[in-house]
């Protein structure tokens, strides 16, 4: 096996199909360009958080009131399961010629990833339950906001994965899934480090004051 | 029951929401001004339906243009976007200037709320739907030619951005007729647009047309930028393309950063309005003053996104009209790239006056005033390619002359402002009305016709009439500092911008002389018309085949006027800058290449035009609360993503024989051509040719 040279960041094709190796450069590096889009959407979810999660409470629910820390824990650690076993996937995708591997491990990304997501709803329930709706104040506002377009990011790839399941049954492993199939890994592990962020920022710095 | 049932199946929209049954029931100056507004509009539809039903235009207008991803007809159609929406918007800037200029201890002919709508649509179009279009039309049709590329990475996904873009622009215009526009301005704050204060469609118009075409801004960002890392023909090293490629990439960079703080405000705006959130209400913890940091995040930027591709054009028409390289090419790349960073560094001077203090406004004065650091090093770069060249004073180098000028002027009024201590005392006048067009109309627009005039031969295959150019760059430079320098004095007499009424009759003779002013904008903009039809009319002796008509320096002046689809027979090796240029004086222009191959060229979809007239759908559904239709719109347009990505032809080769064919007889016919010396470029001795001085 010839070592080919990285033509993008993460996970290369090269030494194991290089044709789709060789069309890879430009759309993989588009999708990274993408990512870099929508990271600064997050940035900006981010920032609007800080400056309302203590200033915005309005009198009424505070961080310490209404999260379930637990519950946020368990929904990171399925999260960051999903990212390893898709992980997994990918590399199935590389090295192993059979769907075998590469389906089990993307079929087990997908239940974790809609556990999260169950998990997710659930806790939003609870809250507005409690009375802790967005309408509430600024700070639920921006919590709502920003937890739940991450929510629906990983919603998206849940659907985004199921086309895949979809196209790998019709076409097998084509160049344009397996280059789907790079993309949507690269979109998942940064959904990832997003939570990661958001668990940090948001559930445990509320907590902690 | 069933009558509620009839009712909600069009959400909130009611007859009387249609501005002419608004008009007869309620008839009244303004109201029959926004009338004859709508019915200006649906009689140009219909139209312009009835000539293509006449000249059996449908399916070329389909299968030639709407459904095409070449980058070429993309940026073609952008542009087209962008002059129907100049034509109106330019049309209220001269309404407005006359309402201000009658409205001296009188009311005027328009309603406040209507004056509100006016200045709102003038200023959301201009900007989103003039400036926005016109850039990336002109980098779409320009950009992949001048680094030696077949098309962008993404045809698809540009066709999308430009569908999204005409979308947000369609709403507007519905908005025209259906409904009424915002009255909060091009910057839409907030509390003022929350649903409190601005109940009704309004606002909502803005939100989702803004929305839309920043979201297919973000999309052409992520494109152009990719092109141009990846793209690049063997041999075009970033140091050795055109300035022109270099503004687009700074600007699509800025393109990915600064939309989204845009397309977040705007959602955060939505949610306040339609599900009762508090990110900027009065009450429950909103605060306003994030909107005003988003909004101008995006803002400052946007300024630069607009300003960077017009320094582009007139790097390339200043250096091609003096016939020499650009002088300090380095120092021009770099003043961009600083340009482009410090362009994140500035936006709180928008809002000195909003209380955040002495020490952050000074830091904010300082970042603003080092922007004119850059800019100058440009103004010096531009002027010294002029120094000792052969200068050729054709309209677009005068517009790029008239640039320097203007721009220069409106630059210093820009560093005036960026004192805070100064800014407190003319902000929100007619003072910063008169500087920022000082900085657009030079900056953005004159680039942009300057390129229009620049590069339509290569478009179109013919050169545009010089007299009547002329004659329009005449009316552009004397109605612009006719309209706004009178606008710097009011300012300073303490006149408010928006305001649709005065008190203070010393105002009226400069109200007057700037709707002269505007009046001769107008006619500038009549007379571009005048000689776009002149020209078609002449086009068989303004033809030029050979596709060099102004001895151009870079490739895309290489290929056939119009090029082919595929851009390039051969994709060319690039040996250094101003690539054409050392082709022609080596002596190896024109020559035959050795082999050919085939070429891959993407097939038209009409996914593009799906998803955008899903979207057009999206947002008047969204205006009006039709639920049935956002959801059914939302999965046509994600529908048709799905369904595309099943597709697997997207391609089709143009064989090798082919290629050889066309650029073989192109060839041939470009030796038979005699070559035009300079002096004779405007007449009918040019066919494209360019006389060769070593």
């Amino acid at each position: 096996m010839k070592r080919q040279p990285l033509l993008h960041p993460g996970l290369n094709l090269g030494s194991t199909d290089e044709y789709s190796h060789d069309v890879s450069e430009p759309i993989i590096f588009g999708f990274w360009v993408f990512l870099m889009a929508d990271l600064v959407l997050f940035a900006i979810l981010f920032a609007t958080y800080a400056s309302m999660s203590v200033q915005g409470q309005a009198g009424g629910p505070t961080p310490i009131d209404v999260f379930d820390l637990p519950s946020a824990f368990i929904e990171t650690m399925l999260l960051l399961t999903s990212s390893i076993t898709f992980g997994l996937a990918s590399l199935a995708l590389k090295y192993k010629a059979d769907s075998l591997h590469l389906v089990f491990w993307l079929v087990l990304t997908f239940c974790l990833g809609a556990g999260f997501i169950g998990m997710e709803l659930r806790d939003f329930w609870v809250m507005i339950e409690q009375g802790a709706v967005p309408q509430r104040s600024g700070f639920l506002s921006s919590f709502f906001l920003l937890v739940a377009t991450h929510g629906i990011h990983v919603t998206a790839g849940l659907f985004w994965m199921l086309v895949l399941f979809l196209q790998l049954r019709v076409f097998g492993r084509t160049t344009e899934v397996k280059l789907r199939l790079m993309r949507l890994a690269l979109f998942w592990h940064m959904l990832d480090i997003v939570w990661v962020c958001i668990f940090t920022f948001v559930y445990l710095f509320g907590v902690a004051q | 029951m069933t009558a509620e049932s009839s009712f909600s199946l069009l959400g909130i929209l009611t007859a009387q929401d249609i501005s002419f049954v608004h008009t007869f029931e309620h008839p009244g100056m303004s109201e029959f001004i926004d009338a004859s507004a709508g019915g200006v509009m649906v009689m140009g539809g219909i139209i312009v339906i009835a000539l293509l039903t006449y000249y059996r235009g449908w399916h070329a207008l389909w299968c030639d243009w709407l459904t095409s991803v070449d980058h070429k007809k993309v940026g073609i159609m952008y542009v087209v976007v962008a002059f129907v929406m100049l034509a109106r918007a330019i049309i209220e800037g001269v309404l407005m200037r006359y309402q201000q200029s009658i409205a001296v201890n009188d009311p005027g002919i328009l309603s406040p709320d209507h004056f509100g709508q006016l200045f709102s649509t003038h200023g959301s179009i201009m900007i989103f739907f003039v400036a926005m279009p016109f850039v990336t039309g002109m980098m779409n049709y320009i950009m992949p030619q001048q680094i030696g590329a077949r098309d962008v990475s993404f045809p698809l996904l540009n066709a999308i951005s430009l569908w999204l873009t005409a979308a947000g622009a369609a709403l507007v215009m519905i908005s025209l007729v259906v409904g009424k526009f915002s009255t909060g301005g091009w910057t839409a704050y907030p509390p003022y647009t929350g649903i409190e204060f601005s109940p009704g469609e309004g606002v909502d118009y803005w939100i989702w047309s803004i929305s839309l075409a920043s979201i297919g801004s973000t999309l052409t960002g992520l494109n152009f930028a990719t092109t141009i890392y990846k793209n690049r023909a063997p041999g075009m090293t970033l140091f050795r393309m055109p300035l022109f490629c270099w503004t687009s990439l700074c600007t699509s960079v800025l393109m990915i950063f600064a939309m989204a703080p845009l397309t977040i405000a705007t959602l955060m705006l939505a949610l306040d309005r339609y599900a009762g959130f508090h990110f900027f209400t009065n009450d429950l913890g909103g605060n306003m003053m994030n909107y005003a940091n988003l909004f101008w995040l995006f803002g400052h930027p946007e300024v630069y996104i607009l300003i960077l591709p017009a320094f582009g054009v007139f790097s390339e028409v200043i250096s091609t009209f003096s016939g020499k390289t650009i002088y300090g090419y380095k120092s021009l790349v770099i003043a961009t790239m600083s340009i482009a960073v410090l362009s994140f560094t500035v936006w709180l001077h928008h809002f000195f006056t909003m209380g955040q203090g002495a020490n952050v406004n000074a830091i904010f004065g300082i970042a603003t005033m080092l922007i004119g650091v850059p800019t100058g090093v440009k103004v010096y770069d531009w002027l010294l390619t002029m120094v000792r060249g052969r200068i050729r004073l054709t309209t677009a180098m005068l517009f790029s002359v008239m640039f320097l000028v203007t721009f220069v002027i409106g630059g210093l009024t820009g560093v005036v402002l960026a004192n805070p201590p100064v800014d407190f005392a003319v902000h929100n006048s007619l003072f910063l009305v008169a500087h920022f067009h000082n900085m657009v109309i030079p900056g953005v627009l004159f680039g942009m016709i300057a390129g229009y005039q620049f590069w339509f031969p290569k478009a179109f295959g013919f050169r545009l009439a010089e007299r009547w150019g002329k004659v329009s760059f005449w009316c552009w430079s004397f109605g612009f500092y006719l309209t706004f320098m009178p606008l710097y004095v009011l300012g300073l007499m303490g006149a408010m911008r928006r305001t649709v009424e005065w008190f203070r009759p010393e105002y009226l003779g400069w109200l007057q002389v700037s709707f002269v002013g505007a009046l001769l904008l107008f006619s500038g903009f009549l007379f571009l018309c005048v000689q776009l039809v002149v020209s078609i009319r002449q086009r068989d002796q303004r033809r030029v085949p050979a596709g060099d008509p102004w001895d151009g320096r870079s490739l895309e002046w290489s290929n056939s006027s119009p090029p082919p689809e595929y851009n390039f027979a051969v994709i060319p090796d690039v040996t250094g800058q101003d690539a054409f240029t050392r082709i022609k004086q080596q002596g190896q222009a024109y020559a035959s290449p050795i082999a050919y191959e085939d070429i891959v060229v993407p097939k038209n979809s009409i996914v593009a035009p799906v998803i955008g007239i899903a979207a057009i759908m999206f947002g008047f559904a969204l205006v009006w609360h039709i639920w049935w239709l956002v959801v059914f719109s939302f999965v046509c347009m994600w529908g048709a993503v799905i369904a595309r990505s099943f597709v697997t032809e997207t391609e089709r080769v143009i064989p090798a024989s082919k290629v050889r064919a066309d650029n073989e007889a192109w060839l041939q016919q470009v030796r038979e051509c005699a070559t035009t010396p300079r002096e004779q470029e405007n007449t009918s001795v040019n066919v494209g040719r360019a006389e060769v001085l070593t």
